[in-house]
């Protein structure tokens, strides 16, 4: 039962970092362009083409999804010249309209290319096997691979923001925009090239949940709405928030899965217990996020207003 | 009727009454014509109107970007369809119900999502839609993802809704009613204070309006109506699901209300038209640029969207000139 349970938290935490990459550049985006950009989900999903695409041609894991980094960091830079620069000054309402408008183009476009059918990353020849991690815990090494790539890039994250002059401009300018502009930072640089690092950890999570997922269209949208749970959870602009309420969510989704069945079970029929367990742990995940803006309306680690 | 008058010599006047006119008389025309599909797009379009008034109530009066909004609609599909299931097959006792549940979550949601502010509104009205999205999804009894088949509302002696035509005419009579109401709304006191605490938060407050408890209202009287949409889409196909409260149909009411004009009275009406001509001309249309593209319209309405968020604010009802009151 202990190893079980440990599994369990381990995939857990695999989820919440995966979730934590999506979610770091949305809270980037938002906390310093305050930008609700809905179509980030659209740059997860379009990692994981890329990457289906790049893998194709290379034929190694490893090789396509490095490629696929660069392309959508590309994308992002793309997205941001083109349409999101022109929403930062707009209201809310202006950049959800628009940024709805991009999910749709994203959709149909990976429609038009890629075909309406899903596609399929397989689990790379040199992780498709186990790790030991303890006695008698066995964990696929996949998703061991995910758990440790996922630790360092929220590291190199929090160290980037923490500890470089980029860091320091990411903060000055998630505090006070137009001072910074002031003091001579080329502003648009640094939000195309935050927008573009965003994008990066947005696609890097979409190809690194392929292959126990898959690829397909609207594969960002329903996960975004996830991520933007959590850095509400977190506080916007906060990533430690981010970091925080990802793991939460993690857990709650992976716990509600494997326990919520046997749960119900003992008062209610198995075929409806295994019906309503994964829908319950999803309905926890908004109890939660309700209950954090209650208690402090701009999030766990929010600015005060 | 002696104000509307001068009402109907603007250019708005005369197009609002002119589309008001045709929409009145559509069933015989698509009778006439031999058009049976065009009454179901009629439905729809006159369906998704009193949706997006209800949405227009708290996003253009009120300021308050609500991105949950088709969780309405699907509580009051699934009131229709769990009674009708249960075997309460009476419209006069669905409806009210439907109708009082929406009321009640719309309050209890809102009195939560009120407090916060900005993004953080948009996300947890967003998110409240998700619970009821994913709690209907789970409830394997009435169908759970796939859906539930319903028999439609029965009205004995009043009304058939099995009948084309009749529905229809109900669903107009109902929208009028709804826009009549949003006029009263508007221009009654409590619609004077919703709309000052939307240009100015601050000042309301300073001069002593409880604004919380004013859009608190707002908001379970637009879940209300938005009930009213849903009810009615579900008697439209005698089908509820999941799909109806997914949040790109919340995404979709927000495109309607825009594309019509924030905050105006026809808006919704003007919005819905549009979109529903765009879903049913686009394909067609470029289809005959190049043959197979109209599949993929929506990698052109995507940009449209966008187009307008950047460009086009005050949405079709800018074009009929400047707004009163």
């Amino acid at each position: 039962m202990m190893d079980y349970l440990l599994i369990q938290v381990l995939n857990g935490v695999q989820l919440g970092l995966l979730m934590f990459l999506l979610a770091a550049g949305l809270t980037l985006t938002f906390g310093i362009m305050d930008l609700v950009n809905l179509a980030h989900g659209s740059l997860y999903m379009m990692g994981a083409y890329f990457a289906w695409t790049l893998i194709g041609w290379t034929h190694s894991f490893a090789l396509g999804a490095l490629l696929a980094l660069p392309a959508c960091f590309l994308l992002g830079v793309v997205v941001e010249v083109v349409v999101a620069r022109r929403l930062y000054a707009r209201d809310h309402l202006d950049q959800v309209l628009a940024t709805f408008g991009l999910i749709l183009f994203f959709n149909e476009l990976v429609r038009a290319i890629w075909g309406p059918e899903g596609r399929s990353i397989s689990v790379p020849a040199f992780l498709n096997h186990t790790v030991t991690l303890l006695p008698g815990v066995i964990y696929p090494a996949y998703r061991f691979a995910l758990i440790v790539v996922g630790s360092v890039v929220a590291i190199l994250l929090a160290w980037l923001v923490a500890r470089t002059r980029l860091g320091m401009l990411i903060r000055a300018g998630a505090s006070n925009r137009r001072m910074i502009a002031a003091l001579g930072v080329n502003i648009e640089l640094l939000f195309s090239l935050v927008f573009g690092l965003g994008a990066v950890f947005a696609g890097l999570a979409g190809l690194m949940a392929a292959p126990i997922a898959s690829v397909k269209i609207g594969m960002g949208d329903d996960i975004l709405i996830v991520a933007f749970v959590i850095i509400v959870i977190g506080g916007i602009g906060s990533i430690k928030g981010a970091f925080v309420a990802a793991m939460v969510v993690g857990q709650i989704d992976i716990v509600g899965r494997a326990f919520l069945p046997d749960f119900l079970k003992t008062f209610m029929g198995a075929a409806s217990a295994s019906a309503a367990a994964p829908a319950i742990s999803q309905v926890l995940i908004y109890v939660v996020m309700a209950a954090v803006l209650v208690w402090r309306p701009t999030g766990l680690f929010g600015q005060r207003t | 009727m002696a104000e509307l008058l001068p009402a109907l010599r603007t250019p708005r006047g005369v197009v609002t009454a002119l589309l008001l006119l045709l929409l009145a008389v559509l069933p015989l025309l698509t009778q006439a014509f031999d058009q049976r599909y065009l009454l179901s797009v009629g439905t729809r379009i006159v369906i998704w109107s009193i949706a997006a008034a209800s949405l227009n109530m708290i996003l253009g009066y009120g300021g308050l970007v609500s991105f949950g909004h088709a969780a309405f609609l699907g509580i009051g599909g699934y009131a229709v369809g769990i009674l009708s299931a249960e075997g309460f097959a009476s419209g006069w006792l669905q409806w009210p119900v439907a109708i009082a549940v929406a009321v009640a979550w719309g309050t209890l949601i809102g009195a939560l999502s009120l407090r916060t502010r900005g993004v953080y509104f948009i996300m947890i009205t967003l998110a409240f839609a998700q619970l009821v999205y994913y709690l209907s999804s789970g409830l394997a009894a009435y169908g759970g993802d796939d859906g539930l088949n319903i028999s439609r509302s029965r009205f004995p002696g009043l009304i058939d809704l099995r009948d084309k035509a009749s529905f229809y005419w109900l669903c107009f009579v109902l929208l009028c009613a709804t826009l009549w109401f949003c006029s009263r709304l508007v221009h009654s006191r409590f619609g004077y204070v919703l709309r000052g605490a939307k240009s100015n938060e601050l000042r309301m407050t300073a001069l002593g309006f409880p604004v919380f408890r004013y859009r608190l209202v707002a908001f379970a009287l637009a879940g209300g109506f938005g009930a009213l949409a849903g009810i009615l889409l579900a008697n439209d196909g005698a089908y509820v699901s999941p799909a109806m409260m997914s949040w790109v149909k919340s995404g979709d009411l927000i495109v309607i209300v825009v594309l019509g004009g924030i905050g105006a009275l026809f808006g919704p009406l003007y919005g819905a038209i549009a979109f529903f001509a765009v879903e049913e001309f686009l394909p067609p249309l470029l289809n005959l640029m190049h043959r197979g593209w109209g599949e993929y319209w929506q990698i052109v309405f995507g940009p449209l969207l966008v187009i307008i968020a950047l460009y086009a604010r005050g949405g079709l009802d800018s074009l009929l000139g400047r707004r009163h009151g």
